[in-house]
Protein backbone atom coordinates (compact mmCIF):
# COMPACT_ATOMS: atom_id res chain seq x y z
CA UNK A 1 0.00 0.00 0.00
CA UNK A 2 2.98 2.45 1.64
CA UNK A 3 4.75 1.22 -1.03
CA UNK A 4 2.05 2.31 -4.31
CA UNK A 5 1.31 5.51 -3.11
CA UNK A 6 5.22 6.61 -3.04
CA UNK A 7 6.08 5.22 -6.52
CA UNK A 8 8.74 7.34 -7.87
CA UNK A 9 7.72 9.45 -10.68
CA UNK A 10 4.21 7.47 -10.98
CA UNK A 11 0.74 7.90 -10.96
CA UNK A 12 -1.38 7.00 -8.00
CA UNK A 13 -4.92 6.33 -8.61
CA UNK A 14 -6.92 9.02 -8.48
CA UNK A 15 -8.85 8.40 -5.46
CA UNK A 16 -6.07 8.16 -3.09
CA UNK A 17 -4.61 11.12 -4.93
CA UNK A 18 -8.03 12.94 -3.99
CA UNK A 19 -7.94 11.34 -0.51
CA UNK A 20 -4.16 12.77 0.20
CA UNK A 21 -5.23 16.50 -0.98
CA UNK A 22 -8.14 16.64 1.42
CA UNK A 23 -6.47 14.54 4.53
CA UNK A 24 -3.69 17.35 3.72
CA UNK A 25 -6.38 20.15 4.15
CA UNK A 26 -7.87 18.42 7.11
CA UNK A 27 -4.97 18.07 9.23
CA UNK A 28 -4.36 21.88 8.97
CA UNK A 29 -7.72 22.46 9.71
CA UNK A 30 -7.91 19.96 12.95
CA UNK A 31 -4.25 21.48 13.86
CA UNK A 32 -5.65 24.97 14.28
CA UNK A 33 -9.10 23.76 16.13
CA UNK A 34 -6.86 22.30 18.75
CA UNK A 35 -4.15 24.49 19.12
CA UNK A 36 -7.09 27.81 19.64
CA UNK A 37 -10.08 25.93 21.26
CA UNK A 38 -7.50 23.85 23.88
CA UNK A 39 -6.40 27.47 24.96
CA UNK A 40 -2.31 26.31 23.52
CA UNK A 41 -2.13 29.92 22.41
CA UNK A 42 -3.54 33.24 22.92
CA UNK A 43 -6.50 34.53 20.95
CA UNK A 44 -4.11 37.38 20.39
CA UNK A 45 -1.63 35.50 18.10
CA UNK A 46 -4.33 32.87 16.21
CA UNK A 47 -8.11 33.43 16.64
CA UNK A 48 -10.54 30.26 16.71
CA UNK A 49 -12.45 29.50 13.57
CA UNK A 50 -15.82 31.19 15.13
CA UNK A 51 -13.97 34.05 15.55
CA UNK A 52 -13.08 34.28 12.18
CA UNK A 53 -16.87 33.47 10.99
CA UNK A 54 -17.94 35.75 13.47
CA UNK A 55 -15.96 38.46 11.69
CA UNK A 56 -16.59 37.75 8.52
CA UNK A 57 -20.94 37.85 9.30
CA UNK A 58 -19.93 41.60 11.33
CA UNK A 59 -18.17 42.36 7.55
CA UNK A 60 -21.03 41.34 5.12
CA UNK A 61 -23.77 42.69 7.28
CA UNK A 62 -21.75 46.25 7.79
CA UNK A 63 -20.91 45.92 4.29
CA UNK A 64 -16.94 46.78 4.74
CA UNK A 65 -15.91 43.03 3.38
CA UNK A 66 -18.31 44.08 0.17
CA UNK A 67 -16.63 47.36 -0.21
CA UNK A 68 -12.89 46.49 0.52
CA UNK A 69 -13.63 43.43 -1.97
CA UNK A 70 -15.14 45.83 -4.86
CA UNK A 71 -12.48 48.33 -4.30
CA UNK A 72 -9.53 45.96 -4.11
CA UNK A 73 -10.77 43.97 -7.28
CA UNK A 74 -10.67 47.25 -8.99
CA UNK A 75 -7.07 48.11 -8.63
CA UNK A 76 -6.31 44.75 -9.11
CA UNK A 77 -7.50 44.63 -12.64
CA UNK A 78 -6.55 48.25 -13.53
CA UNK A 79 -2.94 47.66 -12.48
CA UNK A 80 -2.81 44.24 -13.66
CA UNK A 81 -4.38 45.40 -17.62
CA UNK A 82 -2.40 48.05 -17.42
CA UNK A 83 0.50 46.40 -17.26
CA UNK A 84 -0.23 43.45 -19.60
CA UNK A 85 -0.99 46.50 -21.96
CA UNK A 86 2.31 47.20 -22.24
CA UNK A 87 4.16 43.70 -21.35
CA UNK A 88 1.78 42.30 -24.56
CA UNK A 89 3.45 44.23 -27.59
CA UNK A 90 6.68 44.50 -26.06
CA UNK A 91 7.14 40.93 -25.48
CA UNK A 92 6.35 39.96 -28.61
CA UNK A 93 8.69 42.10 -29.96
CA UNK A 94 11.55 41.29 -27.78
CA UNK A 95 11.09 37.51 -28.38
CA UNK A 96 10.98 37.94 -32.31
CA UNK A 97 13.41 40.53 -33.03
CA UNK A 98 16.79 40.19 -31.28
CA UNK A 99 16.84 44.23 -31.82
CA UNK A 100 14.08 45.04 -29.20
CA UNK A 101 15.62 42.19 -26.92
CA UNK A 102 19.29 43.95 -26.76
CA UNK A 103 16.97 47.22 -26.09
CA UNK A 104 14.40 46.59 -23.45
CA UNK A 105 15.99 43.36 -21.91
CA UNK A 106 19.10 45.19 -20.30
CA UNK A 107 17.17 47.65 -18.10
CA UNK A 108 13.90 45.33 -17.39
CA UNK A 109 16.34 42.78 -15.95
CA UNK A 110 17.78 45.54 -13.82
CA UNK A 111 14.76 47.35 -12.66
CA UNK A 112 13.25 43.37 -12.27
CA UNK A 113 15.09 43.21 -8.84
CA UNK A 114 14.06 46.01 -7.08
CA UNK A 115 11.50 45.17 -4.40
CA UNK A 116 7.89 46.86 -5.46
CA UNK A 117 7.83 47.91 -0.99
CA UNK A 118 10.30 50.39 -2.09
CA UNK A 119 8.75 52.41 -5.21
CA UNK A 120 6.03 53.39 -2.46
CA UNK A 121 7.48 56.33 -1.05
CA UNK A 122 8.19 57.78 -4.82
CA UNK A 123 5.09 56.50 -6.78
CA UNK A 124 3.53 58.84 -4.00
CA UNK A 125 5.50 61.42 -5.09
CA UNK A 126 5.22 60.83 -8.49
CA UNK A 127 1.20 60.22 -8.33
CA UNK A 128 -0.43 61.48 -5.07
CA UNK A 129 -1.95 59.05 -2.67
CA UNK A 130 -5.12 58.05 -4.85
CA UNK A 131 -5.96 55.05 -6.77
CA UNK A 132 -3.30 55.69 -9.29
CA UNK A 133 -0.71 55.11 -6.41
CA UNK A 134 -1.57 51.44 -6.32
CA UNK A 135 -1.94 50.71 -10.16
CA UNK A 136 1.32 52.09 -10.36
CA UNK A 137 2.79 49.76 -7.52
CA UNK A 138 1.00 47.16 -9.26
CA UNK A 139 2.28 47.63 -12.95
CA UNK A 140 5.99 47.90 -10.76
CA UNK A 141 5.24 44.34 -9.06
CA UNK A 142 3.59 42.82 -12.72
CA UNK A 143 5.47 43.88 -15.74
CA UNK A 144 8.66 43.47 -15.00
CA UNK A 145 8.21 39.77 -15.07
CA UNK A 146 5.08 39.50 -17.29
CA UNK A 147 7.38 40.78 -20.22
CA UNK A 148 9.88 38.27 -19.97
CA UNK A 149 7.83 35.40 -19.76
CA UNK A 150 5.67 36.86 -22.83
CA UNK A 151 9.04 36.98 -24.56
CA UNK A 152 9.32 33.64 -23.08
CA UNK A 153 6.60 32.43 -24.45
CA UNK A 154 6.81 33.57 -28.00
CA UNK A 155 10.64 32.23 -28.49
CA UNK A 156 9.02 28.52 -27.75
CA UNK A 157 7.57 28.38 -31.16
CA UNK A 158 9.67 25.93 -32.75
CA UNK A 159 12.02 26.86 -36.17
CA UNK A 160 10.47 24.20 -38.29
CA UNK A 161 7.64 25.63 -37.81
CA UNK A 162 8.17 29.08 -38.76
CA UNK A 163 10.23 27.66 -41.90
CA UNK A 164 6.89 25.58 -42.62
CA UNK A 165 5.23 28.91 -42.95
CA UNK A 166 7.67 30.86 -45.25
CA UNK A 167 7.85 27.67 -47.72
CA UNK A 168 3.85 28.31 -48.22
CA UNK A 169 4.62 31.78 -48.96
CA UNK A 170 4.08 33.82 -46.16
CA UNK A 171 6.02 36.75 -45.84
CA UNK A 172 7.47 37.25 -42.00
CA UNK A 173 4.54 39.54 -40.78
CA UNK A 174 2.50 37.61 -41.86
CA UNK A 175 4.21 34.29 -39.91
CA UNK A 176 4.24 36.67 -36.96
CA UNK A 177 0.61 36.85 -36.64
CA UNK A 178 -1.17 34.07 -38.52
CA UNK A 179 1.92 31.13 -37.12
CA UNK A 180 3.81 32.29 -34.26
CA UNK A 181 0.99 34.28 -32.00
CA UNK A 182 -1.92 31.64 -32.38
CA UNK A 183 1.23 29.42 -31.56
CA UNK A 184 1.57 31.17 -28.18
CA UNK A 185 -1.37 32.07 -27.71
CA UNK A 186 -2.17 29.04 -24.69
CA UNK A 187 1.34 29.63 -23.07
CA UNK A 188 0.44 33.57 -23.18
CA UNK A 189 -2.63 32.79 -21.62
CA UNK A 190 -0.58 31.10 -18.69
CA UNK A 191 1.62 33.82 -18.29
CA UNK A 192 -1.65 35.86 -18.02
CA UNK A 193 -2.90 33.91 -14.98
CA UNK A 194 0.63 33.45 -13.08
CA UNK A 195 0.90 37.34 -13.48
CA UNK A 196 -2.50 38.22 -12.22
CA UNK A 197 -1.75 35.95 -9.33
CA UNK A 198 1.54 38.03 -8.28
CA UNK A 199 -0.84 41.17 -8.46
CA UNK A 200 -3.09 39.54 -6.17
CA UNK A 201 0.15 39.24 -4.01
CA UNK A 202 1.52 42.35 -4.07
CA UNK A 203 -2.31 44.16 -3.14
CA UNK A 204 -1.41 44.68 0.46
CA UNK A 205 2.21 46.58 -0.44
CA UNK A 206 0.12 48.63 -2.71
CA UNK A 207 -2.52 49.56 0.18
CA UNK A 208 -0.23 49.74 2.29
CA UNK A 209 0.28 53.93 2.92
CA UNK A 210 -2.30 56.34 2.02
CA UNK A 211 -5.67 54.03 1.28
CA UNK A 212 -8.86 54.47 2.94
CA UNK A 213 -10.70 51.04 1.89
CA UNK A 214 -9.78 47.71 0.56
CA UNK A 215 -8.50 44.15 1.98
CA UNK A 216 -5.15 45.33 1.82
CA UNK A 217 -5.84 48.24 3.78
CA UNK A 218 -8.38 46.36 5.89
CA UNK A 219 -5.31 44.13 6.98
CA UNK A 220 -3.01 46.76 8.01
CA UNK A 221 -5.69 48.69 10.24
CA UNK A 222 -6.67 45.41 11.75
CA UNK A 223 -2.81 45.26 12.67
CA UNK A 224 -3.27 48.11 14.04
CA UNK A 225 -5.97 47.20 16.73
CA UNK A 226 -4.69 43.77 17.36
CA UNK A 227 -7.64 42.56 15.42
CA UNK A 228 -6.31 39.07 14.58
CA UNK A 229 -9.36 37.96 13.60
CA UNK A 230 -9.94 40.96 10.88
CA UNK A 231 -6.19 39.64 9.79
CA UNK A 232 -6.84 36.27 8.63
CA UNK A 233 -9.97 36.68 7.13
CA UNK A 234 -8.49 39.20 4.51
CA UNK A 235 -5.68 37.37 3.75
CA UNK A 236 -8.32 34.02 3.48
CA UNK A 237 -10.22 36.35 1.14
CA UNK A 238 -8.01 37.82 -0.48
CA UNK A 239 -6.49 33.72 -0.97
CA UNK A 240 -10.43 32.75 -2.45
CA UNK A 241 -10.47 35.78 -5.01
CA UNK A 242 -6.92 34.46 -6.38
CA UNK A 243 -8.03 31.34 -6.49
CA UNK A 244 -11.14 32.13 -8.20
CA UNK A 245 -9.22 34.45 -11.00
CA UNK A 246 -6.99 31.38 -11.46
CA UNK A 247 -9.95 28.81 -11.99
CA UNK A 248 -11.43 31.61 -14.14
CA UNK A 249 -8.33 32.05 -16.71
CA UNK A 250 -7.79 28.02 -16.54
CA UNK A 251 -11.34 27.49 -18.01
CA UNK A 252 -11.39 29.83 -20.50
CA UNK A 253 -8.17 28.70 -21.60
CA UNK A 254 -9.95 24.94 -21.77
CA UNK A 255 -12.76 26.59 -24.05
CA UNK A 256 -10.39 28.97 -26.28
CA UNK A 257 -7.55 26.80 -27.20
CA UNK A 258 -9.39 23.11 -26.59
CA UNK A 259 -5.91 21.98 -29.02
CA UNK A 260 -3.49 22.86 -26.17
CA UNK A 261 -4.22 20.06 -23.89
CA UNK A 262 -2.90 21.13 -20.10
CA UNK A 263 -2.32 25.02 -21.45
CA UNK A 264 0.42 24.85 -22.80
CA UNK A 265 1.19 23.54 -26.02
CA UNK A 266 4.18 20.73 -26.91
CA UNK B 1 15.05 10.69 -67.59
CA UNK B 2 14.89 13.70 -69.90
CA UNK B 3 12.11 16.27 -68.81
CA UNK B 4 13.35 19.70 -67.83
CA UNK B 5 15.59 20.43 -65.32
CA UNK B 6 13.79 21.96 -62.40
CA UNK B 7 17.07 21.70 -59.60
CA UNK B 8 20.23 22.50 -60.81
CA UNK B 9 23.00 23.09 -58.67
CA UNK B 10 26.99 23.49 -59.12
CA UNK B 11 29.22 23.68 -56.76
CA UNK B 12 27.38 24.95 -53.85
CA UNK B 13 29.41 25.49 -51.03
CA UNK B 14 28.47 26.69 -47.51
CA UNK B 15 30.53 28.07 -45.02
CA UNK B 16 29.03 28.40 -41.36
CA UNK B 17 30.86 30.85 -39.45
CA UNK B 18 30.95 29.37 -35.72
CA UNK B 19 32.19 31.68 -33.44
CA UNK B 20 34.78 33.45 -35.84
CA UNK B 21 35.89 30.25 -37.02
CA UNK B 22 34.76 29.05 -40.58
CA UNK B 23 33.09 25.82 -40.52
CA UNK B 24 32.83 23.97 -43.95
CA UNK B 25 29.66 22.14 -43.62
CA UNK B 26 28.98 21.87 -47.13
CA UNK B 27 31.85 21.94 -49.77
CA UNK B 28 30.69 21.12 -53.13
CA UNK B 29 27.33 19.46 -54.08
CA UNK B 30 26.99 19.89 -57.84
CA UNK B 31 23.43 17.45 -59.26
CA UNK B 32 20.48 18.10 -60.93
CA UNK B 33 16.80 17.24 -60.49
CA UNK B 34 14.51 16.77 -63.32
CA UNK B 35 11.05 17.03 -63.82
CA UNK B 36 8.90 14.10 -62.07
CA UNK B 37 12.16 12.48 -60.92
CA UNK B 38 12.37 11.26 -57.41
CA UNK B 39 15.75 11.92 -56.51
CA UNK B 40 17.80 11.17 -53.07
CA UNK B 41 20.53 11.96 -51.28
CA UNK B 42 21.67 9.73 -48.88
CA UNK B 43 24.69 10.42 -46.09
CA UNK B 44 25.75 9.82 -42.70
CA UNK B 45 24.36 12.01 -40.11
CA UNK B 46 26.08 15.77 -40.13
CA UNK B 47 27.62 15.54 -43.19
CA UNK B 48 25.47 18.40 -45.04
CA UNK B 49 22.85 17.13 -46.42
CA UNK B 50 20.24 18.50 -44.82
CA UNK B 51 21.82 21.56 -44.83
CA UNK B 52 22.07 21.52 -48.53
CA UNK B 53 18.31 20.59 -48.60
CA UNK B 54 17.90 23.91 -46.60
CA UNK B 55 19.34 26.24 -48.86
CA UNK B 56 17.27 25.09 -51.82
CA UNK B 57 14.68 25.46 -49.97
CA UNK B 58 15.73 29.33 -49.64
CA UNK B 59 16.01 28.88 -45.53
CA UNK B 60 19.71 29.03 -45.78
CA UNK B 61 21.86 31.32 -48.20
CA UNK B 62 24.73 29.88 -49.93
CA UNK B 63 28.32 30.45 -49.73
CA UNK B 64 29.38 30.32 -53.31
CA UNK B 65 28.11 28.14 -56.03
CA UNK B 66 25.12 28.28 -58.52
CA UNK B 67 21.53 27.14 -57.34
CA UNK B 68 18.53 27.11 -59.06
CA UNK B 69 14.85 25.97 -59.63
CA UNK B 70 13.29 26.35 -62.50
CA UNK B 71 16.15 28.22 -64.28
CA UNK B 72 16.25 31.09 -61.57
CA UNK B 73 18.47 31.64 -58.63
CA UNK B 74 17.60 30.93 -55.44
CA UNK B 75 16.93 33.81 -53.12
CA UNK B 76 15.21 33.10 -50.43
CA UNK B 77 12.20 30.76 -49.19
CA UNK B 78 8.87 30.96 -51.75
CA UNK B 79 5.72 28.44 -52.27
CA UNK B 80 7.31 27.05 -55.97
CA UNK B 81 9.63 24.69 -52.95
CA UNK B 82 7.40 22.65 -50.55
CA UNK B 83 9.30 20.91 -47.58
CA UNK B 84 8.78 18.33 -45.34
CA UNK B 85 10.75 18.20 -41.73
CA UNK B 86 11.70 15.24 -39.62
CA UNK B 87 10.35 17.15 -36.57
CA UNK B 88 6.16 17.42 -37.04
CA UNK B 89 5.56 20.73 -38.34
CA UNK B 90 1.52 21.08 -37.87
CA UNK B 91 -0.35 23.61 -36.63
CA UNK B 92 -1.38 22.91 -33.45
CA UNK B 93 -4.41 25.14 -33.36
CA UNK B 94 -5.92 24.09 -36.78
CA UNK B 95 -7.77 21.14 -37.42
CA UNK B 96 -6.60 18.52 -40.13
CA UNK B 97 -8.09 20.05 -43.08
CA UNK B 98 -7.65 23.37 -41.91
CA UNK B 99 -3.52 22.52 -41.90
CA UNK B 100 -3.96 21.16 -45.14
CA UNK B 101 -5.48 24.51 -46.72
CA UNK B 102 -3.35 27.11 -45.07
CA UNK B 103 -0.68 25.48 -47.34
CA UNK B 104 -3.34 27.18 -50.28
CA UNK B 105 -3.39 30.68 -48.17
CA UNK B 106 -0.97 32.19 -51.38
CA UNK B 107 -2.93 30.20 -54.46
CA UNK B 108 -4.46 32.41 -56.21
CA UNK B 109 -7.47 31.94 -58.15
CA UNK B 110 -8.94 29.29 -56.56
CA UNK B 111 -12.58 29.79 -54.43
CA UNK B 112 -12.86 28.52 -50.76
CA UNK B 113 -14.87 25.84 -52.34
CA UNK B 114 -12.02 24.43 -54.91
CA UNK B 115 -9.40 24.63 -51.89
CA UNK B 116 -11.69 22.92 -49.33
CA UNK B 117 -11.88 20.25 -52.60
CA UNK B 118 -7.95 20.09 -52.72
CA UNK B 119 -7.60 19.63 -48.97
CA UNK B 120 -9.74 16.69 -48.96
CA UNK B 121 -8.44 15.22 -52.19
CA UNK B 122 -5.17 15.00 -50.98
CA UNK B 123 -6.36 14.12 -46.89
CA UNK B 124 -8.36 11.32 -49.33
CA UNK B 125 -4.92 10.45 -51.02
CA UNK B 126 -2.67 9.69 -47.97
CA UNK B 127 -5.84 7.97 -46.17
CA UNK B 128 -6.48 10.07 -43.99
CA UNK B 129 -10.43 10.90 -45.11
CA UNK B 130 -12.82 11.03 -41.97
CA UNK B 131 -9.73 12.44 -40.03
CA UNK B 132 -10.54 16.26 -41.69
CA UNK B 133 -11.93 17.64 -38.08
CA UNK B 134 -9.45 15.83 -35.82
CA UNK B 135 -6.58 18.40 -33.98
CA UNK B 136 -2.89 17.44 -34.46
CA UNK B 137 -2.14 16.39 -31.23
CA UNK B 138 -4.88 13.43 -31.35
CA UNK B 139 -2.91 12.18 -34.28
CA UNK B 140 -0.18 9.04 -34.16
CA UNK B 141 3.58 10.28 -35.71
CA UNK B 142 2.81 8.73 -39.02
CA UNK B 143 -0.68 10.32 -39.41
CA UNK B 144 0.76 13.57 -38.44
CA UNK B 145 3.74 13.45 -41.22
CA UNK B 146 0.80 11.67 -43.78
CA UNK B 147 -0.63 15.18 -42.87
CA UNK B 148 2.22 17.11 -43.52
CA UNK B 149 3.15 15.39 -46.62
CA UNK B 150 -0.82 16.22 -47.93
CA UNK B 151 -0.54 19.95 -46.86
CA UNK B 152 3.20 19.96 -48.90
CA UNK B 153 1.79 18.61 -52.06
CA UNK B 154 -1.54 20.74 -51.75
CA UNK B 155 -0.21 23.70 -53.33
CA UNK B 156 1.95 22.12 -56.00
CA UNK B 157 5.04 22.96 -55.29
CA UNK B 158 7.31 22.60 -58.41
CA UNK B 159 9.62 20.86 -56.27
CA UNK B 160 8.95 18.68 -53.00
CA UNK B 161 12.06 18.71 -50.35
CA UNK B 162 11.58 16.00 -47.77
CA UNK B 163 14.15 16.41 -44.94
CA UNK B 164 14.00 12.69 -43.34
CA UNK B 165 9.96 12.52 -42.85
CA UNK B 166 10.20 9.29 -41.38
CA UNK B 167 12.95 9.52 -39.54
CA UNK B 168 11.37 9.99 -36.20
CA UNK B 169 8.98 6.89 -37.35
CA UNK B 170 9.24 3.39 -36.05
CA UNK B 171 10.93 0.95 -38.66
CA UNK B 172 6.99 -0.92 -39.61
CA UNK B 173 5.19 2.41 -39.88
CA UNK B 174 8.28 3.77 -41.62
CA UNK B 175 8.28 1.26 -44.31
CA UNK B 176 4.58 1.61 -44.65
CA UNK B 177 4.95 5.48 -45.47
CA UNK B 178 7.20 4.76 -47.81
CA UNK B 179 5.19 2.62 -49.93
CA UNK B 180 2.44 5.66 -49.27
CA UNK B 181 4.61 8.09 -50.57
CA UNK B 182 5.32 6.29 -53.74
CA UNK B 183 1.81 5.48 -54.37
CA UNK B 184 1.01 8.88 -53.92
CA UNK B 185 4.56 10.07 -56.38
CA UNK B 186 2.77 8.09 -59.06
CA UNK B 187 -0.69 9.14 -59.25
CA UNK B 188 0.60 12.73 -58.91
CA UNK B 189 3.59 12.88 -60.52
CA UNK B 190 5.56 15.81 -58.99
CA UNK B 191 9.28 16.03 -58.74
CA UNK B 192 11.30 14.78 -55.02
CA UNK B 193 14.47 15.63 -53.88
CA UNK B 194 14.19 13.25 -50.40
CA UNK B 195 17.37 13.36 -47.96
CA UNK B 196 18.43 10.00 -45.40
CA UNK B 197 20.42 8.33 -44.07
CA UNK B 198 18.65 5.07 -44.18
CA UNK B 199 20.29 3.36 -47.18
CA UNK B 200 16.92 0.75 -48.28
CA UNK B 201 14.77 4.01 -48.22
CA UNK B 202 17.19 5.95 -50.40
CA UNK B 203 17.06 3.50 -52.72
CA UNK B 204 13.38 2.15 -52.68
CA UNK B 205 12.18 5.51 -53.34
CA UNK B 206 14.69 6.69 -56.00
CA UNK B 207 15.30 7.03 -59.55
CA UNK B 208 18.92 7.81 -58.64
CA UNK B 209 20.45 8.31 -55.06
CA UNK B 210 23.25 10.63 -54.91
CA UNK B 211 25.77 9.44 -52.03
CA UNK B 212 27.09 12.24 -49.75
CA UNK B 213 30.75 11.94 -47.98
CA UNK B 214 31.38 13.00 -45.02
CA UNK B 215 31.55 16.25 -43.42
CA UNK B 216 32.14 18.41 -44.96
CA UNK B 217 29.94 17.29 -47.68
CA UNK B 218 30.86 16.87 -51.02
CA UNK B 219 28.70 14.39 -53.69
CA UNK B 220 31.02 11.43 -53.46
CA UNK B 221 28.77 9.41 -56.65
CA UNK B 222 25.77 9.64 -58.13
CA UNK B 223 24.39 5.89 -58.69
CA UNK B 224 21.13 4.64 -60.77
CA UNK B 225 18.63 2.63 -59.47
CA UNK B 226 17.30 0.44 -62.04
CA UNK B 227 14.77 -1.28 -60.63
CA UNK B 228 10.84 -1.39 -62.11
CA UNK B 229 7.97 1.26 -60.64
CA UNK B 230 5.49 0.75 -59.43
CA UNK B 231 7.40 -0.94 -56.39
CA UNK B 232 6.18 -2.41 -53.04
CA UNK B 233 8.41 -3.75 -50.47
CA UNK B 234 8.97 -6.61 -52.05
CA UNK B 235 11.60 -5.61 -54.71
CA UNK B 236 13.70 -5.05 -51.18
CA UNK B 237 14.66 -8.53 -51.60
CA UNK B 238 15.28 -8.66 -55.54
CA UNK B 239 19.04 -9.17 -55.94
CA UNK B 240 18.87 -6.09 -58.40
CA UNK B 241 17.90 -4.05 -55.45
CA UNK B 242 20.79 -6.19 -53.02
CA UNK B 243 23.56 -5.20 -55.86
CA UNK B 244 22.66 -1.27 -55.68
CA UNK B 245 22.37 -1.71 -52.15
CA UNK B 246 25.58 -3.34 -51.72
CA UNK B 247 27.44 -0.33 -54.07
CA UNK B 248 25.82 2.70 -51.83
CA UNK B 249 26.96 0.20 -48.75
CA UNK B 250 30.42 0.30 -49.62
CA UNK B 251 30.67 4.50 -50.21
CA UNK B 252 28.90 5.05 -46.92
CA UNK B 253 31.18 2.61 -44.71
CA UNK B 254 34.20 4.03 -46.38
CA UNK B 255 32.57 7.67 -45.38
CA UNK B 256 31.55 6.22 -41.50
CA UNK B 257 34.96 5.08 -40.71
CA UNK B 258 36.47 8.38 -41.66
CA UNK B 259 34.02 10.15 -39.63
CA UNK B 260 34.74 7.89 -36.88
CA UNK B 261 38.49 8.83 -36.96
Amino acid sequence: MLDQLLALREDIPRRYYIATSVTGLLVLFISWCVITYGGLVSPIFLPTPTAIVKAAIKAIQDGSLWADTKASVYRIMVGWLISTLFALPIGLLMGNFKFFEALFEPPIDFIRYMPAVAFVPLSILWTGVGDTQKFVILFIGTFFQEVLMVADNVKHVPKEIINVSYTFGLNKWEVLTQVILPYAMPGIMDTLRITLGWAWTYLVVAELVAAKVGLGYSIMRAQRYLQTDKIILGILVIGILGLITDYSFKFASSVLFPWAKGGRSA
Amino acid sequence: MSGPVKLRAEHVRKVFDVEGKPLVAVEDVTMTVRENEFVTIVGTSGCGKSTFLNMVAGLIPITSGILEVDGKPVTGPGADRGMVFQKYTLFPWLKVLDNVKFSLKKKKGLSAREKDDIAREYLRLVGLAGFEDAYPAQLSGGMQQRVAIARALAYKPSILLMDEPFGALDAQTRGLMQELLLKVWEEHKTTILFVTHDIDEAIFLADRVYVMTARPGRIKKEVPVPLPRPRDYHIMTTEEFIAVKREVMDLIREESLKAMQ
